[in-house]
């Protein structure tokens, strides 16, 4: 083994050594630093893969959907606004899409209500999501009950149930037809709920949407780049409990190493005292201190960062379900495909290993640098 | 076996670990390709314009076709009171801003 490697390598055995001296001080420690690591790397994770998930299968999404606004709230759409749009240079369809919900009060769960565009049930039946099914313990060929605008039930069929794969998308869906939306609902004439406009040319878009809005001055176009943008921005780092989380997380963080910056116990000092008359260099010292903090936080990054990613990926964030169902009574079943962002993690080495190494380096300096007898007498 | 040894020896597993888990992405990435079409196909098919992920509020249900200001409720100053509306933030959507930028 060359000197310098051989050197390392003892300074090493003796840090490890120090730190097992202090057993329990070092190993609470570390649980702590590593419970930190895993939370941040948890959401870290969770995030990444949420947002590619909905990247990746938003892309699908109408070009544009148009919304009425009346009193600054979603309102019906009258049919015919539809086929002013569809005159408009660009646009190459509008299609009126039918869409509401129904909260079932003997389950106290919210459902959405949808009719595909072409048709794909016929009326009497309905296609269900995995997350409607569980709620309503029915399956494929069951009769569901649901109670329209007008107090009265109408029966329907699960003609079929989305798989599982699909239940990020599909939980909650009731798929049904035009006929039994307007039973269940009992529309206006002429009315949808929004239009779908498909614009051939993503470069005209912004064009189209800027002259539906003057057509129709009480609408309000969405567009899917817009669509996409809301789930880049969802759980943004800066907005509500995620805040907090990493708010809790990094100061949990700050109070350790603000921990070690502030000094050295008496018994510290000593050794440092102690290790300098038996002749260590100041820079051994450093050293010492220097692969100290790296045993402490390589091993809490790296244990932190694996755990998280079976916490994630494996065991479908399960730690997080609680915060994230909310009052929800339909809460999706489902595993993320796993997203590594190289960048975040290494922001997230930067962000740990580095200052705590620096702040068990610096103090020890400073004890370093005083004669040794005065070091052990302190 | 020294310490330190035993030491390089468990950074190296964990450094191992963690390339095996970025292998696994990628696989899963790889053979999940036809449930991701499949799902690309059901927003095609239904329209769909959100994810399922929370059902309580219909702005938290649809973050993306929400009201402007439907996460304050009745009024601006009205208080969140649903636990997942401190989870999502509020729609970005303009219909005057450019799109892609």
């Amino acid at each position: 083994m060359s000197a310098p490697l051989n050197r390392h390598s003892n300074i090493l055995e003796f840090a490890i050594s120090s730190l097992l001296r202090r057993k329990s001080k070092n190993l609470s420690l570390l649980v702590l630093y590593t419970l930190i690591v895993f939370v941040i790397a948890s959401l870290i994770f969770f995030v990444q893969a949420l947002k590619h998930e909905a990247a990746s299968t938003l892309k699908d999404a109408p070009d544009m959907v148009v919304q009425r606004m009346i009193a600054g709230r979603h309102d019906l759409i009258p049919a015919r606004y539809g086929e002013q749009i569809r005159a408009i240079r660009g646009v190459s369809a509008v299609s009126p899409r039918l869409w509401g919900y129904y909260y079932d009060q003997v389950f106290g769960a919210n459902y959405t209500l949808l009719v595909p565009d072409p048709k794909q049930v016929e009326p009497g039946n309905i296609l269900i999501g995995p997350g409607v099914a569980r709620n309503q313990r029915v399956q494929a060929g069951d009769m569901l009950t649901l109670k329209t605008s007008r107090n009265a039930p109408l029966l329907l069929t699960v003609q079929g149930i989305y798989p599982s794969s699909s239940e990020l998308l599909s939980s909650d869906l009731i798929v049904l037809s035009a006929e039994d939306f307007q039973e269940m609902f009992n529309l206006p004439p002429g009315q949808a709920t929004d239009l779908a406009v498909t614009v051939a040319n993503p470069r005209e878009r912004v064009t189209v949407a800027t002259k539906i809005a003057e057509l129709f001055p009480d609408t309000r176009p969405i567009l899917k780049s817009e669509i996409l943008r809301t789930y880049d921005s969802l759980f943004e780092w800066r907005g509500g409990m995620m805040v907090v989380v990493l708010a809790v997380a990094v100061l949990s963080f700050i109070i350790f190493a603000w921990d070690k910056a502030t000094g050295l116990s008496a018994e510290e000092r000593k050794e440092i005292g102690i290790l300098k008359s038996i002749g260590w260099e100041t820079s051994d010292v450093l050293l010492l201190k220097f692969w100290e903090g790296i045993v402490i936080s390589l091993t809490a990054f790296l244990v932190g960062v694996v755990l998280a990613y079976g916490h994630v990926f494996f065991f479908s964030a399960a730690l997080f379900e609680h915060a994230l169902k909310g009052w929800s009574v339909i809460y999706p079943q489902f595993k993320l495909v796993p997203v590594i962002d190289a960048y975040q993690l290494t922001v997230l080495f930067f962000l740990t290993v580095l200052p705590y190494t620096a702040a068990t380096i610096i103090p020890a300096w400073l004890a370093a640098t005083v004669p040794p007898d005065a070091a052990m007498r302190s | 076996m020294r310490k330190s040894v035993a030491f390089t020896v468990f950074i190296s597993v964990n450094l191992f670990l963690l390339v095996l888990l970025t292998l696994h992405a990628r696989y899963r990435q790889t053979t999940a390709i036809r449930e991701r079409l499949g799902r690309a196909e059901l927003v095609r098919t239904l329209q769909l314009t959100d994810l399922c992920l929370f059902t309580e509020a219909r702005y938290t249900r649809h973050p993306a076709m929400a009201d402007r200001f439907a996460p304050f409720q009745d009024h601006p100053g009205a208080m969140e009171h649903f636990p997942s509306g401190s989870l999502v933030t509020p729609p970005h959507s303009n219909a005057t801003r450019q799109e892609g930028s």
